[in-house]
């Protein structure tokens, strides 16, 4: 059996070795290509990018709503599964906590990346105006923004005290700064009665601003007269959507950092064994909305929603179209249906395809019903009738999901992937509970 | 209450007997009658009223309005008691373009975008095809207006849908709400050049909701206006004025007319004779623009095709 200083060591952070430095130089060096590209946007202007006036959003609003819905992870796996009090749930739920944080963070400075006019983006608070949805994006972001925060540090509380010890001969000013964190943490009764109801509080308030802050998300579409947007089905298509794009993030951090960590002995198979089930559940229930938004208004398909569809289905968006429901969505359900898809290997493979389907499922949701306006596109140049991407915008979302995977890695650098208070208890739990049987 | 009251009194204007019509309401002119009968003795003077009818009214009981008022009045509420409209009959519309030309030469557009275009329409395989010039639609339930963060764009009480280009933090989710795609957006500093820095110092104070898109900013969206610098002067706005075809009716619809600089019909008469619709009624948009159908045409459709260019609506001079 493990004892407690065997845990401690198996899961206190540990130093970047050769592959975590040259990751983070790789990350840093995007991040910085990233920023040039930005700073040069916002000297020329947004026409930099190929979006223009009938493209006017591209991918950073498609890639803004894959941030948002990754960050949906957290609210998920930490908030419902706690209240569910799904035991399997304890050492995922402190990755979760970092994925939904790095994302949401990112979320908010992506959709400022979009804003033509950044020079301007006090006039938000200064002038809003409630019944516009950025309003209700601008209210909810940075709440989402401090749960998340919370979430993650009060659980972290007991870890950084065991981590200041810990690190007290070590290094002394990791320790130090661990200390500071921990808030003199001492495990007392009182403290634990006040952290576990905060928690739970904090745990019951990000489950309806999680829905809500993909329901906005879902509305800034749906708010509009648009062919593919115009939809009641997009609130709970989009929390569906977020459901399965942060879960097969999770699985993908998960599987890395397992391997890369040697975790195996605390996120077993049989963790991954849950975790691979949750995301069928979830890419079910996404599949199910997705025939509810493709499929069905095939019967009573205006004119307008047709030439839409077919677009998708068979004309020039198709591949990505199929691509992301075959590869983001069934080919995972397919994997992971069977015992043998549910091992960490082809878990891995199916959780990054997942992932990679989102991305593009987002950019299907929000560049082809742009160019399927209800008047005809006449007036303009040809290049104008079409969107792809430009070098610059490559760059700067590039940098946007480097910076994030920068967030993961550094925390998870500096703080124990796994919670070590709550593995030990309940370790603990499990060692008495063998004793006491007969 | 008491503003109407204000309004009736203002209704009256000298000018009105030599222009085609006033802004005479049946209610005020009543009023007059009545008290005509006791000031026998006074000056008269003929009104139309908007039946159409003659009457004969003191001129001790009428009074010298201008348009509006300057002093107050206020960019965000527009021109007093008015509600622009505007009336396209595609029966006359042959793809001229001078309403393009006209509109990107007195808005100083120099993107790529006009603000005003001409479709080639087709409803469906067999019915015939015909011209479509579109301007902004100046809803009476704006959706660019509704999605605005800042309330950057606004709807005034005049009708007019405007741009305040110095708030806007150029989101587009107006160019992405509005269901007639007639926003154009500055996606560089618009080549304006010289021609912004003269207009800067002969008048205009930098940019404005009326700035007739001089300077237009970048960054932000622009879009047809309306014209409220010409209709200030008492002047159409310019693609009515500029159309050989008289394609394009400008009016009130308080007074209930429309004019396209030839002649000056009766608003709601026009569309119940010749049938007038709004594009994309069933949205709920209420626009302020209206179509006549292409029947009884004068125009041969055939003729706008030589002058159909798919790919562009301003013409660009050649810099090198």
């Amino acid at each position: 059996m493990t004892n407690n200083h065997d845990l401690l060591k198996d899961l206190a952070p540990r130093k970047f070795g050769l592959r975590g430095k040259l990751w983070s130089g790789l990350l840093i060096l995007v991040t910085a290509a990233g920023v040039i590209a930005y700073i040069d946007q916002l000297i020329q202007g947004q026409v930099v990018t190929n979006m223009r006036d009938y493209a006017l959003w591209g991918i950073y609003i498609s890639n803004f709503v894959f941030f948002v819905a990754t960050s949906f992870v957290g609210s998920v796996t930490v908030a419902v599964l706690r209240l569910t009090r799904n035991k399997w749930r304890t050492p995922l739920v402190r990755i979760a906590e970092i994925i939904s944080l790095a994302s949401i963070i990112m979320a908010g400075i992506t959709i400022i990346l979009d804003m033509a006019r950044p020079d301007r983006l006090l006039n938000l608070f200064t002038h809003a105006r409630l019944q516009s949805p950025i309003t209700w994006d601008v209210i909810i972001i940075p709440t989402y923004i401090a749960l998340s925060f919370l979430l993650l540090y009060f659980p972290l509380l007991p870890d950084l005290a065991l981590l200041k010890k810990y690190f007290n001969t070590k290094n002394s000013f990791l320790s130090k700064w661990y200390g500071r964190l921990s808030l003199n943490w001492t495990g007392s009764k009182m403290q634990k009665a006040l952290q576990e109801k905060s928690i739970r509080i904090i745990a019951i308030l990000i489950i309806p601003v999680g829905i809500l802050l993909q329901t906005i998300d879902a509305w800034l579409f749906s708010t509009t007269y648009r062919i593919g947007w115009d939809s009641t089905n997009m609130g709970a298509y989009f929390i569906s959507g977020a459901f399965v794009a942060g879960l097969g993030a999770l699985i993908t951090v998960v599987c890395i950092v397992r391997k890369v960590r040697k975790l195996e002995k605390y996120i077993t198979l049989y963790h991954l064994d849950k975790l691979g089930k949750f995301l069928v559940l979830a890419c079910l229930t996404y599949l199910y909305f997705n025939i509810n938004e493709y499929l069905i208004p095939i019967f009573t398909a205006t004119v307008e929603e047709e030439t839409h569809l077919n677009e998708l289905v068979y004309g020039e968006y198709s591949f990505l179209f199929w691509f992301s429901q075959l590869v983001g969505l069934i080919l995972p359900i397919f994997i992971l249906i069977f015992k043998a898809g549910r091992k960490p290997g082809p878990m891995f493979i199916a959780g990054f395809m997942v992932v990679i389907g989102s991305w593009w499922k987002r950019y299907i949701i929000v560049t082809p019903t742009l160019l399927h306006p209800f008047l005809p596109i006449e007036g303009v140049p040809e290049s104008w009738q079409t969107y792809f991407p430009s070098l610059h915008e490559w760059l700067i979302t590039g940098a946007t999901l480097a910076m994030a995977l920068l967030i993961i890695t550094f925390l998870i650098r500096y703080l124990p992937a796994v919670p070590i208070q709550r593995t030990a208890e309940e370790m603990e739990l499990y060692r008495t509970e063998k004793e006491l049987e007969p | 209450m008491k503003e109407s009251k204000k309004t009736r009194r203002d209704f009256v204007d000298k000018s009105m007997k030599t222009a085609m019509l006033g802004a005479v309401a049946m209610g005020a002119l009543k009023s007059m009658s009545s008290c005509s009968s006791k000031e026998e003795e006074g000056e008269t003077m003929e009104l139309m009223t908007t039946d159409g009818d003659i009457v004969e009214v003191p001129v001790s009981q009428m009074q010298e309005v201008s348009a509006f008022d300057d002093q107050n009045y206020n960019v965000r509420e527009g021109i007093p008691n008015r509600k622009f409209v505007m009336v396209i009959d595609l029966a006359k519309c042959k793809n001229a373009l001078n309403c393009v030309e006209s509109c990107n030469k007195h808005h100083f557009v120099t993107g790529e975008n006009a603000w005003i275009k001409v479709h080639k329409m087709q409803d469906s395989k067999d019915s015939a095809p015909y011209w479509m010039p579109r301007t902004c639609m100046h809803c009476d339930k704006p959706a660019c207006v509704t999605v605005c963060p800042v309330d950057a764009t606004f709807k005034r009480r005049d009708g007019l849908v405007l741009i305040d280009t110095e708030r806007c933090i150029g989101c587009r989710f107006c160019m992405a709400a509005c269901p007639y795609s007639i926003r154009v957006f500055n996606w560089s500093e618009p080549a304006q050049g010289e021609t912004s820095e003269i207009t800067m110092h002969t008048g205009h104070e930098g940019p404005h909701p009326e700035y007739a898109g001089m300077p237009s900013v970048k960054g932000t969206p622009d879009k047809c206006d309306f014209c409220p610098h010409t209709i200030k002067k008492g002047e159409l706005p310019h693609c009515v004025t500029a159309c050989p075809n008289g394609v394009f009716y400008f009016g009130d619809k308080y007074e209930d007319t429309v004019s396209n600089g030839e002649e000056t019909l009766r608003f709601s008469k026009l569309l119940e004779d010749k049938a007038g619709y709004r594009i994309l009624e069933e949205l709920g948009t209420e626009p302020s623009v209206y179509y006549l159908p292409p029947v009884d045409r004068l125009v041969d459709f055939e003729d706008g095709l030589e002058q159909y260019n798919e790919f562009q609506s301003v013409d660009k001079p050649d810099l090198e």
